[in-house]
């Protein structure tokens, strides 16, 4: 008996990842692609953890669609993109473009690493005199 | 005295982290900052709730400071901010409504429940021009400049101290 449950629940979990294909049906695999790769690179703006492709949200099922209709036209990943930033900020994006305001976001901990590692060197070198003496 | 400043610089971060982190605790880690503000309304055409030969159009805007309110009958929130919403009507505040992702019925009947302080309604069915309008959630309230401009988009419900606070001193700029 739980052997068939658990046939039954694999079965179903392998399903739904066809199930958008058939929904979001596009004419290239090369668009298929891109219509998934895109979905992973953006963010759900209501369960802001999970991105587009996993969201069950309401939100998440209309920007699915959106780009969806974009792909299908033929717009480039950019172009996409820059289509939803430009409603809802760099934020719906994964992966925030390097822009100057966003310098700090990016290197800033390699940059308090290597304060860090100044500082250590420092007082250490420090230290190791004092002893000297 | 450089031995004793050189000293001073971990307590000194050590401050400003803990202001940082003091003014982080009444942030909302959720919030999005509109795109949409400072620039004027996106083109779009929505038909009116109670009469589809008409439309809703940024020109309704023209002419007069107004609000923007993104509302459904499905949204608790919604229905918290009516009363306020319906109190700026009395005081001449222009309000105008979308409709968002929900069905003439049950518009109707939730305005019926909980009031109408809107001008004019706007169904927005599949809720694409809430997209256009960089919109996540209900309610959503815009203030909109007598040129069409959106000059600020609150998130939420909608009251006393918000409208305080974040929309008198920009309507007043006009």
């Amino acid at each position: 008996m739980s052997f068939r449950v658990l046939v039954l629940a694999v079965s179903l979990l392998m399903s739904m990842t066809t199930y958008s294909k058939e929904l979001y049906p596009l004419a290239s695999q090369k668009q298929e692609a891109q219509f998934h790769a895109l979905l992973h690179e953006l963010r759900c703006l209501v369960c802001q953890n999970q991105d587009l492709s996993d969201s069950n949200a309401g939100l998440a099922k209309d920007l699915r669609n959106e780009v969806y209709q974009l792909v299908k036209i033929g717009k480039s990943d950019t172009e996409i993109m820059d289509y939803l930033t430009m409603r809802y900020g760099d934020f719906i994006l994964f992966k925030p473009p390097v822009k100057s305001i966003t310098l700090l976001l990016w290197f800033g901990p390699i940059l308090f690493l290597g304060v860090g590692l100044v500082i250590l060197v420092v007082s250490f070198r420090k230290g190791s005199r004092t002893n000297d003496d | 005295m450089k031995y004793l400043s050189w000293r001073m610089i971990p307590i000194f971060v050590f401050v400003v982290l803990l202001l940082l982190f003091w003014r982080g605790l009444s942030l909302d880690p959720h919030h999005l900052p509109s795109t949409r503000v400072g620039k004027m309304m996106p083109e779009f055409q929505l038909p009116l709730l109670n009469d589809h030969k008409h439309s809703l159009t940024p020109k309704d805007f023209q002419g007069h400071m107004s609000l923007l309110t993104v509302w459904a009958s499905w949204c608790d929130a919604c229905a918290r901010e009516q009363p306020f919403l319906l109190k700026l009507q009395q005081k001449g505040v222009l309000i105008y409504g979308i409709n968002y992702k929900d069905t003439p019925t049950d518009a109707k009947k939730w305005l019926a429940e909980w009031g109408n302080p809107y001008q004019l309604i706007a169904e927005d069915v599949d809720g694409h021009v809430a997209i256009d309008l960089g919109v996540y959630g209900a309610p959503e309230t815009f203030l909109v400049n007598k040129k069409g401009m959106i000059l600020y988009r609150h998130v939420g419900i909608l009251n006393e101290q918000v409208w305080q606070t974040k929309f008198l001193a920009l309507m007043k700029e006009g």
